[in-house]
């Protein structure tokens, strides 16, 4: 047991260095790296997909597969939840 | 919570709530235009109902609607955002191609090059999918919510053990 | 460095969700751990994708200029929905996991008591 919160405690300072030294050696807070990509989305938004909302085109139209897999996750955990309610109930 | 609060908060309860569908049904319809969408809207909505549930209690809600209605109109939305999804392998080129981008009737139009103007007949298929994903994020969340409500609002104290109803 | 800021606000809603998630034994306690991690994900995703003075980028009535960056802020709508879900999902297993068990302690119901 005294192993185990040892263990612990060692795991816990491990990925508190690793997250403060990443945290304070990502590029400044306000620029990002490489926004190739959100710039084209950004200037062609209007034109390509025609919604005003540039975050929505990114759901719905770019990216929509992520969207997909987010639905079937919504699905699942409806899902889930029933079942395990109804088992419950009995 | 199974019997409900008190009558002012019932009251006050039924008189907020049209207000609260209706805005998040302006977020939900405004999605390609304004900040929000369907899952932003849906939460909304389902918030309000969650209202609703909390105050008049989990009885009285299970006597309006059941928690297999709200798995019917969830897999609704979800079967009518993949079918218009496929519409885009029909009508265009791949999956979730836009196809209604660019026709004259329905929601067609192409705002000009950094307009600020929000017109409504924007947009192609997206209003259309923001309407599917909210009516599946408010049966969703709703659902969920009801279930849980529902299953856990009998137990009394020591009625745990048994499964008593 | 200064800058890094909310860098270091994300790693420290990290820590504690993961401390939470360590060092907790009550299971709801764990939940609200992972809870923290996720906001934390977000938090991170968001503060990715801001340029500085950016508006949103979304075109109706908008001051002109610079935008900010719109798929992180996508990214971030599809995990949010995705850790509501999950957190229903854990919460109905707790329920079912104290209704079998009759404790909420993780050690006892991983068989290894004191």
């Amino acid at each position: 047991m005294l192993k185990r919160d040892f263990a612990a405690v060692i795991f816990f300072t491990v990925v508190a260095v690793f997250f403060v030294f990443a945290a304070l050696l990502t590029h400044p807070f306000g620029s990002p790296d490489n926004p190739v990509m959100d710039d084209y989305i950004i200037h062609n938004t209007q034109t390509e997909v025609g919604a005003n909302n540039g975050v929505t085109s990114v759901v719905f139209d770019y990216r929509g597969f992520d969207t997909l897999g987010e639905a079937t996750v919504l699905f699942t955990a409806v899902a889930g939840v029933i079942l395990v309610f109804r088992r419950l109930k009995k | 919570m199974s019997m409900g609060m008190s009558k002012i908060v019932k009251t006050v309860s039924s008189v907020v709530f049209p207000f609260i569908v209706i805005y998040g049904l302006y977020i939900i319809a405004h999605g390609h235009l304004t900040p929000g969408g369907g899952f932003q809207g849906g939460a909304v909505v389902a918030s309000g109902c969650a209202m609703l549930l909390v105050a008049h209690g989990s009885i009285w809600t299970i006597g309006k609607i059941r928690e297999k209605q709200l798995s019917i109109l969830e897999s609704t939305g979800a079967v009518a955002f993949i079918l218009l999804a496929l519409l885009g392998l029909v009508f265009g080129t791949v999956f979730f191609k836009n196809f209604l981008v660019g026709n004259k009737f329905l929601f067609g139009e192409i705002p000009g090059y950094l307009s600020r103007v929000a017109n409504f007949n924007t947009g192609g298929v997206l209003p259309l999918m923001n309407f599917a994903v909210g009516l599946k994020v408010i049966a969703g969340l709703f659902a969920i919510v009801l279930v849980m409500a529902y299953a856990t609002s009998t137990f009394k104290k020591g009625e745990m053990e048994d499964g008593k109803r | 460095m200064i800058y890094n800021i909310p860098y270091l606000a994300v790693a420290a809603l990290i820590l504690v969700g993961l401390y939470g998630v360590v060092f907790k034994r009550n299971l709801i306690k764990m939940v609200i751990g992972v809870t923290l991690i996720e906001s934390g994900v977000n938090l991170f995703l968001i503060t990715l994708g801001y340029r500085k003075g950016s508006t949103a980028p979304i075109y109706t009535s908008s001051p002109g200029g610079l935008m900010s960056l719109p798929v992180p802020q996508a990214l971030t709508l599809t995990s949010i929905v995705i850790g509501v879900a999950v957190l229903a999902l854990m919460l109905s297993f707790i329920v079912y996991i104290y209704r079998h068990y009759k404790t909420l302690d993780a050690r006892k119901i991983g068989g290894e008591d004191e």
